[in-house]
């Protein structure tokens, strides 16, 4: 894992953030700083892109209802001013979170590319997917789906709104039993009704699946969604530790995003840490004209990991009593960190984790 | 190792002889102690008894892998979790429940007591019925009875509860059984065993379905 943190300067997060960028910067992508607010219209109108419900809001000096940034691609939309846009952030953003309904800061580490987005540029950023994956953890998935897949089996279910929002549901939870149920209950055409059952099972490895998938399709839109599918994970090349499986179970909502979406999980953490895909349909919502595809990296979950690299407090800890001079205890301390050791100084012992420790007279 | 949530009661007692019938059996776990933790490394199980609403939560943040818990817990918390089986098991509905001679007095808003607080928002804002909520934890069959509520939204098992109070079930929300639910970051990383014990489950659901 391609962090170096050998003296504890950087927290976890810190010292990710510091690798992800090195990584981004390393293909071009510009670093971008952004504002900690924006108007809350912008939420307000896209309020399904963003996850998680509340927005935390106040009213600026001249009465405008600001949000603190909730999210951070609206943002980079909202600045897009033409031509291919390679941006890489690392930001905070603020979401009331899960169950707890408490309002949290997030860091957010992540990249985005608009403009004219072909299959390298895809390719690029699936590549950037992986390979941040491995530097979090050896032993990663990527998992990976078509949004113009789903679109084009809805395009053969023809149901309404509120069932579409179901087997979406259903689909999400790998909710096969139920599929079947409502499926049944709406009056499903059966071949439909096969694939959104089939589409809950389906898990495994990319390249072992993508045929199943192609022989899965019912009409061109899904053809072309799962032809697309194969070329890029024909042409991803293999990150030793990160495995790439197919799951149409990460799509929730389709209105945002078009193409390929991607998810990336790291054993030791309950849930997904990286998160992406092609989201054209959001810029044209917010009137620009171009494609996009990023992703973004949830660094606040990396506390959650297992703790095994937690390194040393101090290489020493100097203990002193009543019978040590000042003068002595610091030319002592001195004399350790002039020969490269971190030092902690310190009365008494404490349950800190430290390489050995030395006593000084009347400690 | 596969970490397994059941649920504490004869629930749990039942789902844990279908685990044990489908080859997964843990033989410590019918000892008497005050063991918490049971382990079979011979099947590649580990079980643990917790209070049935909390299996949700264990199977969420990946405390288990795999876990099973009432459609009624999943419809009120809305875990994140994959749903991959309905065992058929402790099948009971949600229904609301009153006086069966109730009419509802559309002209005011619906007074009802619940330990389901979202399933019951839920049915009534899909009837754009006002509703008051009265969140209760127990004993709800009381409310109308003392003029707390006007109806509950419960479970309804055998309904002899209700009649034995003079209430009767009046509309049935949607049926209730167990489900075999698993953590989705544990399905990805140990999805040969969790399919394995998913497949020979659903085998022996079928074969009583029959």
């Amino acid at each position: 894992m391609g962090t170096d943190n050998k003296k504890g300067l950087f927290e976890r997060g810190e010292a990710m953030e510091h690798s992800l960028r090195e990584l981004y910067i390393s293909c071009g992508y510009r670093p971008y700083k952004m504002s900690k607010f924006e108007p809350y219209d912008l939420y307000l109108e896209n309020r399904s892109f963003v996850t998680g419900g509340n927005i935390l809001t106040f009213t600026d000096t001249d009465g405008r209802l600001m949000a603190l940034k909730p999210d951070v691609t609206l943002s980079v939309i909202k600045n897009y001013r033409g031509g291919q846009q390679k941006i890489c952030y690392h930001e905070k953003v603020y979401r009331d979170t899960g169950s707890s309904h408490e309002f949290r800061e997030i860091p957010q580490a992540g990249l985005e590319c608009i403009g004219a987005i072909d299959r390298y540029t895809q390719l690029e950023v699936l590549t950037l997917a992986a390979q941040s994956l491995r530097r979090i953890s050896d032993r990663a998935i990527l998992d990976i789906a078509s949004v113009g897949f789903l679109n084009g089996l809805l395009a053969d279910t023809g149901a309404d709104a509120v069932t579409r929002r179901q087997l979406l549901a259903f689909l999400h939870e790998k909710n096969g039993h139920s599929l079947r149920q409502l499926c049944e209950r709406q009056g499903i055409a059966h071949a439909a009704a096969v694939v959104w059952q089939e589409l809950a099972r389906l898990y495994g490895p990319a390249s072992q699946l993508l045929p199943r998938l192609r022989s899965l399709c019912l009409n061109d839109a899904m053809r072309l969604a799962a032809d697309e599918l194969s070329a890029l994970c024909g042409l991803l090349e293999p990150q030793e530790g990160v495995t790439v499986h197919l799951d149409f179970s990460i799509l929730q909502d389709l209105s945002y995003y078009n193409g390929l979406v991607f998810r990336g999980y790291v054993p030791g953490l309950h849930t997904g840490i990286l998160s992406g895909g092609r989201y054209d349909n959001l810029v044209k919502k917010l009137g620009k004209n171009a494609g996009a595809i990023g992703f973004a990296v949830y660094l606040d979950l990396l506390s959650q990991l297992p703790d095994a690299a937690r390194g040393l407090d101090a290489d020493v800890l100097l203990l002193y009593g009543d019978a040590s001079e000042p003068a002595d205890v610091m030319a002592r301390a001195r004399a350790l960190r002039a020969q490269g050791l971190t030092v902690r100084v310190q009365r008494e012992e404490d349950r800190g984790r430290y390489g050995r420790v030395i006593r000084m007279g009347g400690a | 190792m596969l970490n397994i949530a059941l649920p504490k009661g004869r629930l749990g007692e039942g789902v844990y002889a279908l685990f044990e019938k489908a080859g997964y059996g843990c033989p410590a776990i019918r000892e008497k102690n005050r063991k918490l933790i049971f382990e079979s490394p011979e099947a590649g199980v580990s079980y643990f008894w917790v209070k049935p609403s909390d299996v949700a939560i264990y199977v969420e943040r990946g405390a288990a892998d795999l876990g099973v818990a009432g459609k009624d817990i999943l419809l009120e918390y809305k875990p994140d979790i994959y749903e991959l089986l309905d065992l058929n098991m402790g099948r009971c509905r949600m229904c609301v429940a009153g006086p069966a001679n109730f009419e509802d007095d559309v002209s005011r808003p619906l007074r009802v007591a619940t330990k389901f607080p979202n399933i019951a928002r839920g049915y009534y804002s899909s009837l754009s019925r006002e509703i008051d909520i009265i969140h209760l934890n127990g004993s709800i069959e009381l409310a109308p009875l003392l003029g707390l509520s006007d109806v509950i939204v419960d479970i309804v098992e055998t309904g002899k509860t209700l009649l034995e109070n003079h209430l009767a079930p009046l509309e049935t929300i949607v049926p209730i059984s167990a489900r075999l639910i698993a953590n989705q970051v544990s399905y990805k990383f140990k999805n040969p065993e969790i399919a394995a014990i998913s497949a020979a489950m659903e085998k022996l659901v079928q074969e009583a379905d029959l």
